[in-house]
């Protein structure tokens, strides 16, 4: 089976997010992480491709940089990784970044599409399913169980109350959540042979879609603040105090 | 006039209470559709009317995933109407439906607005809440925009029950999937969206087992119980309980937080709340900025004795 797993590098999230003044676009650091999202997708995709025989190939799109995420994709497995960098996609929206990712795909070949259910920075939470109407392919998302053998693929569909099962014909596209699978976390000699794995870079040209984004950010200010109240230091009868306030506003 | 598409999806036989916030709003900018996705019942659209829709158009998915025909669906009607705005909230189905059908007539989508125009102008919380971001669609109408829950309030303004039009979903060939079977998990005590009261727990709890004290807190106060990403992502309680970004937005009148040091995945999902106490060891852990009461302690210590206190009144 060909999977393909989509996967983002993004900025640090440990580290503070900033805008550039003018453009309000994320400012993204040469040294950008794999979205920790995107560690599941290519678990699962490891273990679906290797009780199918077939390899996992990572497809991403934004600034390469240090390509520090995607050698990490590739250090817990993954065969080979291709990575759309081309500064006409500084600040794509959903759909534009969709058709890129469809176009890179749809080269590769596939048999299985694994996705995050959003990413952590930009989180519009929609390019999955967009993808999946560009590939005419089904999305099965919200997955929190996999199943994928003889051409059929069969989820857990999260749902606000429990799941769904939810199935269909292979080619499909999946969006996985958190507790899919447990990410591995890659050995020194996966990180020693990521080192030498292809990594193909491509420009919009390689794909021929134009960088066309319907949609901008036109300010950005500070949010009302919510200001922090009393802050007491529990002696051993600070639970009072909350009993006290409780019993104020009458929950007790 | 201007015109206004809110997707409906069907809840236990009724439109969501995410919906009806969105029906709510888009009342007030010009005249309403629903888009109902379910089984439908002349309740379920007489209420589509009592939040403000004139028009309904309803399509059964039936066992099918909604995503592929509904998209495909609205998009073969939007060849002949065209409303200026179209409303989903940030839900799964939603999202779903949203996406494939943004694809499927090359719409730009804004997603995660707390606040939108008739014109496809937006707000969005960024940072956890702590910036606005405005923004606005370029392209003409319809403009598709994603709502986060609770953004508005829900409101009936009484109105007529709504023109209903049936429409046959088409076939989608190899993008449909079926849905085979339904699972529902046992929950205790309030739904998290609806609690006046909610006791989430963190990392700072250690383990899964600390999850007891949030749930024995939870029934003594009548609360729901929440959980931070983090301990949903660690196993430790189901998806169902996060509160956050990637989670469930609340604003109960009291949040109670224990061992949550108030990552602004997590903050941006209760910020809201009318009254926040936090219980953490760590002085400067954010969510002591927006906590009403801050107990700096362990909730080893504090918790055992708030249960044991409320247990004897």
């Amino acid at each position: 089976m060909r999977i393909v797993v989509c996967a983002k590098q993004i900025p640090d999230p440990a580290t503070p997010y900033k805008l550039e003044a003018d453009s309000h676009w994320l400012v993204r650091p040469a040294e950008q992480v794999l979205d920790d999202t995107d560690r599941y997708g290519v678990e699962m995709g490891l273990q679906l491709a290797q009780n199918s025989d077939g390899g996992v190939t990572i497809v991403s799109m934004g600034p390469a940089g240090s390509m520090q995420g995607l050698r990490q994709a590739l250090a817990m497995g993954a065969e080979k990784a291709v990575v759309i960098d081309d500064p006409t996609l500084r600040g794509s929206d959903a759909l534009l970044t969709a058709k890129v990712l469809a176009a890179a795909i749809a080269k590769e070949g596939f048999d299985l599409v694994i996705a995050g259910t959003e990413s952590t920075d930009g989180y519009s939470g929609v390019v999955p399913q967009m993808l999946a109407e560009i590939l005419d392919v089904p999305a099965l998302t919200y997955a929190t169980e996999v199943k994928a053998v003889e051409g059929k693929v069969t989820i857990h569909r999260q749902t606000a109350t429990g799941y769904e099962v939810v199935e269909a014909s292979l080619p499909a596209l999946v969006t996985v959540t958190a507790g899919v699978v447990e990410p591995r976390y890659p050995t020194f000699k996966g990180i020693m042979e990521a080192k030498k794995k292809p990594v193909d870079t491509l420009t919009l040209e390689d794909l021929s879609v134009k960088a066309d984004v319907d949609q901008k950010v036109t300010s950005i200010s500070n949010a009302p603040a919510r200001s922090g109240g009393a802050k007491i230091e529990d002696d051993g009868a600070a639970h009072e105090k909350i009993i006290e306030l409780l019993a104020q506003k009458k929950v007790i | 006039m201007a015109e206004v598409w809110v997707f409906v999806r069907e809840f236990d036989g009724a439109p969501t209470p995410l919906a009806l916030e969105l029906l709510t709003k888009a009342r007030q900018m010009g005249e309403t559709t629903a888009i109902y996705v379910g089984t439908g019942s002349e309740k379920a659209f007489a209420r589509l009317g009592e939040y403000g829709a004139r028009k309904v158009l309803h399509l059964d998915p039936g066992d099918s995933l909604v995503s592929a025909p509904v998209a495909r669906a609205m998009a073969e009607r939007l060849e002949t109407e065209k409303p200026d705005l179209i409303l989903f909230g940030q839900a799964y189905d939603d999202r779903d439906v949203a996406g494939r059908l943004a694809a499927r007539i090359g719409a730009s989508i804004l997603s995660n607005a707390t606040e939108v125009g008739i014109d496809g102008s937006t707000s969005h919380e960024i940072f956890g809440g702590t910036q606005i971001a405005e923004a606005e669609i370029t392209a003409g109408k319809p403009k598709l925009v994603l709502i986060r829950p609770k953004s508005f309030a829900a409101e009936p303004m009484g109105g007529e029950a709504p023109q209903v039009t049936a429409i046959d979903l088409p076939e989608v060939g190899r993008a449909g999937a079926r849905v085979t079977g339904t699972h529902v998990e046992e929950r205790e005590g309030p739904k998290l969206e609806d609690a006046a009261v909610i006791v989430s727990g963190g990392r700072g709890l250690g383990s899964a087992d600390n999850y007891e004290l949030i749930e024995r807190l939870g029934k003594l106060l009548g609360a729901a119980t929440g959980a931070t990403r983090a301990i949903v992502d660690a196993g430790w309680v189901p998806y169902a309980k996060q509160v956050g970004q990637t989670g469930k937005t609340v604003k109960p009148d009291v949040y109670i937080a224990c061992g949550i040091s108030g990552a602004m995945q997590h903050l941006v999902g209760m910020k809201d709340s009318k009254l926040i106490i936090a219980i953490n060891k760590d002085a400067d852990a954010p969510i002591f900025g927006i906590a009403d009461l801050g107990i700096i302690g362990d909730v080893h210590r504090v918790l055992p004795k708030l249960i044991e206190a409320l247990e004897k009144r």
